[in-house]
């Protein structure tokens, strides 16, 4: 059973502050979106409506057919991951992962079946009857997973349910994840702060600020096609520089940058052109030369990064980190020029004021 | 490799504890003594002084009151201090911090004051007949124990898993009694003991609210020594002590001592 998640204009409040502004998502049946953010984006706060532990002061929760938006959250019918767990430390592991057929009134021999086949799935099953207290963190994940996908769920939802575990077993652990959610084709929620994890595991990703989402899209066109300045600093876009447009030629358009600079960009890159724009690029999208056309900089401190050397440079538009060839090595306070390399370039919308919030 | 133990320090630990247990080993020589009279030391071997008690059946009564109202009356202060100190931890963010102490408050007023203040209330404001006085009033005299104990034990109780529970399918009610309870066990049986405790040697509640015909073992006693002054009080007081050591054994027993001083 496969069906979709819909959230409708979601708002919430906690006392005079509103978390959630006006949140619209919709997770097609069998798909893994993750909403991530910093903390405080209202991502763990969407997740919590959603199972019913938090009421919002408007908007709607829809999983397929059904309106859950007044559901108490046991009968909600949703598989739950959480960060620390949560297993049941008085119970065994079988136990654990039987508890939600239990309440579903499945008798104890169809529960030990149901659960033992669970168990095997996660490796786990030599450890039917410990206690949660003797497991290691990656066990009592994979407990939690069991416990969570057994009661086949129509939604599998999770709250950073890899941040307490180790490095290594963070990437383990998700790749199983992912297999076992596409294997039952189970529609998914993902909360993260870890843009890394998110994108290796989501079919599409929300980028979460301030109780809004600020871009939802594939993992690609996310770090490659940013759709605004929040969501191009979140991805690595560091350098973020307003420019005006002067003059258009064909498929040229000229645009001049704070201090004089001149760029000649094609036209491919811009959606509609507009007068003011932002170019936003990394680090390796700005190459550091002796001459060309480019931003003018005074170069500042030096790093060396093994495939480049990077740059801290002072220019008219203000500081800006770029990349230099290993070939060509530049002292500091040496004059040069930045050039965009226009296939690691975005143009942006300047940003308003309700977008410049930096993530942390 | 052993500590090496100052000798002044060595005595000052002896004496320390002959303080604390030199009482003890006073009474239980003057249960024994074969005299009409309290003494120490004991003039004479003789049990008759327990069989007395027995034989005495003012203190065969106000024994099963006091153990009826010790059981009844911590079974209600739990009734409310459990829920009580669910709320006070689940909610902890959104509630006053006052109202925490709110529930220590009978330990802070001087119990004198409080028993004199029940009697005024339930007593007499009330009119509520001796036996459930007694019920009321040793369950308020101990709901500081059930709420503080039960307390300490929510505190280290992960609530996310009673989330896991509802988002299993289990109504939240439910999740109390199978998830939350067995988690907290050690925590309630503690309270229970603390206050049962407390409950079966009160004197100063239990000396304004028992009226005509029925007492509690602690005031019979009071009574007793204040008319006959004999070694009765001190085997009476013995078979007390047999007593708490008796629970303490049991909790050694099932769930080890440290668990109460945690």
């Amino acid at each position: 059973m496969t069906v979709s998640l819909t959230i409708e204009n979601l708002s919430a409040h906690y006392g005079q502050t509103q978390v959630l502004k006006d949140l619209s998502i919709s997770v097609k049946a069998g798909e893994l979106v993750s909403l991530l953010g910093s903390s405080g984006c209202g991502k763990t706060t969407t997740l919590r409506i959603v199972a019913g532990f938090l009421a919002p002061t408007a908007g709607h929760v829809r999983l397929g057919d059904r309106d859950l938006t007044t559901l108490p959250a046991h009968a909600r019918d949703i598989g739950l991951v959480f960060q620390n767990y949560a297993l049941f430390p008085h119970l065994t592991v079988q136990e654990n992962v039987a508890f939600g057929l239990k309440q579903r009134g499945i008798s104890s021999a169809d529960r030990a079946r149901r659960a033992t086949a669970m168990l095997e799935r996660v490796g786990l099953a030599q450890l039917a009857d410990r206690l949660p207290g003797a497991l290691s963190g990656g066990q009592k994940q994979r407990v939690a997973l069991a416990r969570a996908l057994v009661i086949e769920p129509p939604l599998l939802m999770f709250d950073e349910p890899l941040s307490n575990l180790d490095a290594k077993l963070r990437v383990d652990m998700r790749v199983e994840i992912r297999q076992l959610q596409k294997a039952n084709g189970t529609t998914s929620l993902y909360v993260t702060h870890d843009q890394e994890e998110a994108f290796s595991i989501s079919d599409r990703v929300a980028i979460m600020n301030a109780g809004r989402i600020m871009q939802l899209d594939t993992p690609e066109v996310l770090y490659q096609k940013p759709a605004n300045a929040f969501v191009a600093r979140f991805v690595g876009f560091e350098n973020l520089i307003p420019m005006k447009t002067i003059a258009r030629d064909g498929a040229i358009v000229t645009a001049e940058a704070a201090g004089g600079a001149k760029l000649h960009l094609s036209q491919d890159l811009f959606g509609p052109i507009k007068d003011d724009f932002v170019l936003a690029t990394r680090p390796d999208g700005l190459v550091v030369r002796g001459q060309g056309e480019g931003i003018p900089a005074t170069l500042g401190t030096r790093t060396y990064l093994g495939r480049a050397y990077q740059y801290k440079c002072e220019t008219a538009a203000g500081e800006i980190t770029a990349n230099g060839a290993l070939s060509e090595m530049f002292e500091p306070g040496a004059k040069a020029v930045l050039v965009p390399l226009p296939e690691q370039c975005c143009i942006l919308d300047p940003e308003n004021r309700d977008t410049t919030s930096r993530p942390d | 490799m052993t500590a090496r133990i100052h000798p002044l320090l060595g005595a000052f630990a002896i004496l320390v504890f002959l303080f604390l247990l030199a009482p003890l080993v006073i009474i239980v020589g003057a249960s024994l003594s074969d005299t009409t009279y309290l003494t120490f030391p004991p003039q004479g071997l003789t049990l008759r002084w327990f069989a007395n008690i027995f034989e005495i059946s003012a203190f065969r009564n106000t024994a099963i009151t006091s153990f009826q109202v010790a059981i009844l009356g911590t079974g209600l202060s739990l009734l409310i201090g459990i829920p009580a100190a669910y709320a006070l931890n689940r909610y902890r963010v959104g509630l006053p911090k006052w109202l925490g102490t709110l529930f220590i408050l009978p330990i802070l007023v001087p119990e004198i004051v409080f028993g004199f203040s029940l009697l005024k209330s339930i007593t007499i404001g009330m009119g509520l007949p001796v036996y459930p006085s007694l019920i009321i009033g040793h369950a308020l005299l101990v709901l500081p124990y059930s709420v503080r104990v039960v307390g300490a034990s929510l505190a280290s109780f992960d609530f996310s898993v009673e989330e896991a529970a509802i988002s299993l399918g289990c109504p939240p009610l439910k999740t109390f009694f199978t998830v939350v309870l067995p988690n907290i066990r050690a925590g309630v049986i503690a309270a229970f003991i603390l206050a049962f405790i407390t409950s079966i040697n009160d004197v100063s509640i239990s000396v304004f609210l028992t009226g005509p015909g029925i007492s509690t073992l602690p005031i019979q006693i009071l009574a007793h020594m204040e008319q006959f002054f004999d070694p009765t009080i001190a085997s009476v007081s013995v078979l007390l002590m047999l007593v708490t050591v008796g629970v303490m054994a049991i909790v050694e027993a099932t769930l080890g001592l440290t668990f109460l001083t945690k």
